[in-house]
C-alpha cells in the first residue's frame, strides 16, 4: 500500500487551565491517504478541533502544548520543522477552513485581496497576476459575477458566499490536504449541501485529501470515505464509513447511531439515548473515558484504558468488550 | 393597517384543518392569515420608514389539542417570529389568533395574564434564559409566585419538587444554581419552569439545537413523555428536519414568511409536493452511507433572499428547479388538498 499522505502518531495535546492540566487530545493516531476524505466525529470537547489545530501547529501556547507525537506529512515530521518551514506548509500544502468564515476573513480588506494573498505569498506571483488567479478561483467556487465581486468586502457577502471565499482561499495553492472544521455548522441546510458538494467535487478534481471535522453523522455518511470517532480526547473507533455504520463495534459509536433520529427512520418511537453527560476532561476516569455511561462496562473498563485494536479491515476499536455493541 | 401593497391572492384566510375524524379532538389554536411586519427605519433623530420586513406574511393553520405541529424552515423563514406572535410577545400586524376558543389577537396586557398561564415557551438557549443568580427551586417556582397559584409555602414546595421529578432531575438539585448544570440539565430546568402553571400549549423554539448529539435524544424523549403524561399540545420550531419529523404529528414548512406546505409527518416525508420541501428533505443527509449513495440529490441554487425584498410571484421561484412563467408573477395560494394537506405551488393548483 502506498504511504499515506498524512500520518498522525500518538498525538497528545494538553492545556493548562484553572482546573488543572487537561488532556484535550490523548495519544491519537490515524492516517489519511491521498485523495481520501476522512471524518473526525465527536461531540463538543471530544478533541476533534484540537487535533486539527495540532496538526497545523496552531495550538496557542501557553496555555496549550503539544506534548508528544509526530505528524508526518509527505515524509516529513511537521513538528520538527522550524517556523519558516511550517509557514510554507500552512495555507500552501495544507489549507484550513473554519466554521465561522467571518472571523477568519479580514473585514478591512477586499475579498479579492484576501483570495490573492496566498497566491502572491506562496506561489510568488505578482499582485496583478495573483488577482487574476483570485478571479478564476472565485469562479471555480461558483461565486456569481466573480469579476465584480473581487472588490467587495466580506460583510457584503452572505454566510454561504463567505464560506465559498474560504474554499477559494484554501484552493489557491493547490493544497494536498484540506482540513475543514465544522465548515457548514453555521449555515442553512440547503446551503450546507451546496458547500459540502462543492468541496467534495473540488477535492475529487484536484486529488487532494480532506479531513472533515463534524458532529453530524449524516454529513459523515454522505461525504466521508473513512471515519474516526473521538470521545474524551481519544479515538474510540475508526473504520471505513460503510463498515462503521453497518457494524459499529464501540458502544459509544453504536449509541450515537441509535440516539439520532433519522429522516428515513420510524417517526414517533422512543429514541435510545446515551445516558449521562459527555465527559469533563478535568475529571476523566482512569479507565475508558466512556465507561461511566457504558451499559456494557465491566470492572476492567473502569480501571484500565483500552488500547485501539484491529477488529477488521482498517477497522479498529478501543473497547475491552469482545462482543459487538 | 396593512401599509404594504398586496399583490398576491395568497393571503386569503384559509385555515388548514387537520383531518377531522370521529376521534378528532377540539381545536386548541387557530392562526388565520397572520402577519408580523417590522418597519425598517433610517435616521437617528428624524426617523423615516424606508421599508418593511415581512417576517411573517399571511400564514394560517389550526392545531388540535394533543397534537404537535412542527414548524420548519431555514433562517429568516419566520418560524420563530410565528411562535412569538402566538404568545403575543410580538404584536401581529394583521390576522387572527384564536386560542382555546378565544380571539386573543388584540387582548390587552391584563387580559393576557391568565392566558399566558395556558401557553408557555421553551427556548433554545438554556444558558441565556435562566437567571444565574437564582436557585433552581426559585427558577422553577417563579411562575407559581408571579401568578399566585400556590396557596401556601407547602403547596409551593411540593409543586416544585413534583416538577423537578417530572423532568428527570434529582431532588437535591433544587438548591443549586444554573451554572452547576450541563446543557441538557439546564434545558430540563427550562421545561420544568414552562410546565409549572400547567399550560395546554407549549411553544418550543429550537429546544434541542444547542445540545450535544448524545443529549438531544434524552430531551426529545422527555418532550414526548411529558406530552403523553400531561396531554400537552406543542408547536415545535426547529431547523433539524429529522428531529421535527420524529416529534411532530403534522409539519408546516415555511419559506420567507409563508407556509409553503403543510402535511402529516409521514406524507410530507414520503411524498413532499412543494419543490422547496423536496429540496429541503434532499439536503438533509441521512446517517447511512448506503442510503446516501442512492438518494436523489436536488441541489437548489443560491440562498434565501432578504425578507425586505421578497421575490415577486412565488417567493421560491428564483431558486426553484421547476419554476414556470406563472411562478414569476403569480403568488400561489396555499391550496387545501384535503386530508389535512395543503401546498402553495402552481404545480399543484387544483383545477378550477
Amino acid at each position: 500500500m502506498a504511504t499515506p499522505l498524512l500520518q498522525v502518531r500518538n498525538l497528545t495535546t494538553r492545556f493548562n487551565t484553572e482546573r488543572g492540566r487537561l488532556t484535550a487530545v490523548d495519544d491519537v493516531s490515524f492516517d489519511i491517504d491521498a485523495g481520501e476524505t476522512v471524518a473526525l466525529v465527536g461531540e463538543s470537547g471530544s478533541g476533534k478541533s484540537v487535533t486539527a489545530l495540532s496538526i497545523m501547529r496552531l495550538i496557542p501556547s501557553p496555555p496549550g502544548r503539544i506534548e508528544k507525537g509526530e505528524v508526518i506529512f509527505e515524509g516529513r515530521d511537521l513538528f520538527e520543522l522550524d517556523d519558516a518551514g511550517i509557514r510554507d506548509i500552512r495555507g500552501n500544502k495544507i489549507a484550513m477552513i473554519f466554521q465561522e468564515p467571518m472571523s477568519s476573513l479580514n473585514p478591512a480588506l477586499t475579498v479579492g485581496m484576501q483570495v490573492a494573498e496566498p497566491v502572491n505569498l506562496h506561489r510568488g506571483l505578482p499582485w496583478a497576476k495573483a488577482l487574476e488567479v483570485a478571479k478564476e478561483l472565485m469562479g471555480r467556487v461558483r461565486i456569481p459575477d466573480a469579476a465584480s465581486r473581487l472588490a467587495s468586502y466580506p460583510h457584503q457577502y452572505s454566510g454561504g458566499m463567505r464560506q465559498r471565499v474560504m474554499i477559494a482561499m484554501a484552493l489557491a495553492c493547490q493544497p494536498r490536504l484540506i482540513i475543514a472544521d465544522e465548515p457548514t455548522t453555521a449555515l442553512d441546510v440547503t446551503v450546507q449541501a451546496q458547500i459540502l458538494d462543492l468541496l467534495k467535487e473540488l477535492t475529487r478534481e484536484t486529488g487532494s485529501s480532506l479531513l472533515l471535522i463534524t458532529h453530524d453523522l449524516g454529513v459523515v455518511a454522505r461525504y466521508a470515505d473513512r471515519v474516526a470517532v473521538m470521545y474524551g480526547g481519544r479515538i474510540v473507533e475508526t473504520a471505513p464509513a460503510r463498515t462503521l455504520y453497518k457494524h459499529p463495534h464501540h458502544p459509544y459509536t453504536a449509541g450515537l447511531m441509535a440516539s439520532v433520529p433519522r429522516l428515513d427512520g420510524e417517526a414517533g418511537v422512543r429514541l435510545v439515548p446515551i445516558e449521562g453527560q459527555p465527559p469533563d476532561l478535568a475529571l476523566l476516569p482512569p479507565g475508558c473515558a466512556f465507561s461511566p455511561r457504558c451499559r456494557a462496562a465491566t470492572e476492567v473498563c473502569h480501571s484500565s484504558r483500552p488500547p485501539l485494536v484491529a477488529v477488521g479491515e482498517r477497522h479498529l476499536k478501543a473497547c475491552f468488550n469482545d462482543a459487538r455493541a | 393597517m396593512t401599509h404594504v401593497h398586496e399583490l398576491n391572492g395568497a393571503s386569503a384566510p384559509l385555515p388548514v384543518r387537520a383531518p377531522s375524524g370521529p376521534a378528532a379532538s377540539p381545536e386548541l389554536l387557530r392562526v388565520d392569515d397572520l402577519k408580523v411586519h417590522f418597519p425598517l427605519k433610517k435616521g437617528i433623530v428624524i426617523q423615516r420608514q424606508v421599508g418593511t420586513i415581512k417576517a411573517v406574511d399571511g400564514i394560517s393553520f389550526a392545531l388540535r389539542r394533543g397534537d404537535t405541529l412542527g414548524l420548519v424552515g431555514e433562517s429568516g423563514c419566520g418560524k420563530s417570529t410565528t411562535g412569538l406572535a402566538i404568545l403575543r410577545m410580538l404584536e401581529p400586524t394583521a390576522g387572527r389568533i384564536v386560542f382555546e376558543g378565544r380571539d386573543i389577537t388584540h387582548t390587552g396586557r391584563d387580559g393576557m395574564r391568565p392566558i399566558r398561564r395556558r401557553m408557555q415557551m421553551v427556548y433554545q438557549d438554556p444558558y441565556g434564559s435562566l437567571n444565574p443568580r437564582m436557585k433552581v427551586r426559585d427558577i422553577i417556582g417563579e411562575p407559581l409566585a408571579v401568578h399566585g397559584t400556590a396557596k401556601d409555602k407547602r403547596t409551593y414546595a411540593e409543586r416544585v419538587e413534583q416538577l423537578i421529578a417530572m423532568v428527570g432531575l434529582l431532588p437535591d438539585m433544587a438548591e443549586r444554581y444554573p451554572h452547576e448544570f450541563s446543557g441538557g440539565q439546564r434545558q430540563r430546568i427550562g421545561i420544568a419552569r414552562a410546565l409549572a402553571l400547567e399550560p395546554s400549549l407549549v411553544i418550543c423554539d429550537e429546544p434541542v439545537s444547542a445540545l450535544d448529539v448524545s443529549i438531544q435524544a434524552q430531551v426529545v424523549n422527555l418532550f414526548m413523555a411529558l406530552k403523553e403524561q400531561l396531554s400537552l399540545t406543542y408547536v415545535f420550531i426547529a431547523h433539524d428536519l429529522a428531529v421535527v419529523r420524529h416529534i411532530s404529528d403534522r409539519i408546516a414548512v415555511m419559506y420567507l414568511g409563508r407556509i409553503v406546505e403543510i402535511a402529516g409527518r409521514d406524507e410530507l416525508y414520503k411524498r413532499p409536493l412543494h419543490p422547496y420541501t423536496q429540496a429541503l428533505l434532499a439536503a438533509v443527509p441521512v446517517a447511512d452511507p448506503e442510503v446516501e449513495a442512492s438518494r436523489p440529490r436536488i441541489i437548489v441554487k443560491g440562498e434565501v433572499p432578504s425578507a425586505l425584498k421578497p421575490p415577486s410571484g412565488c417567493r421560491f421561484h428564483p431558486r426553484c428547479p421547476r419554476a414556470m412563467e406563472a411562478c414569476k408573477t403569480v403568488d400561489p395560494a396555499l391550496t387545501d388538498l384535503g386530508l389535512g394537506r395543503a401546498v402553495a405551488c402552481h404545480l399543484h393548483a387544483k383545477p378550477a
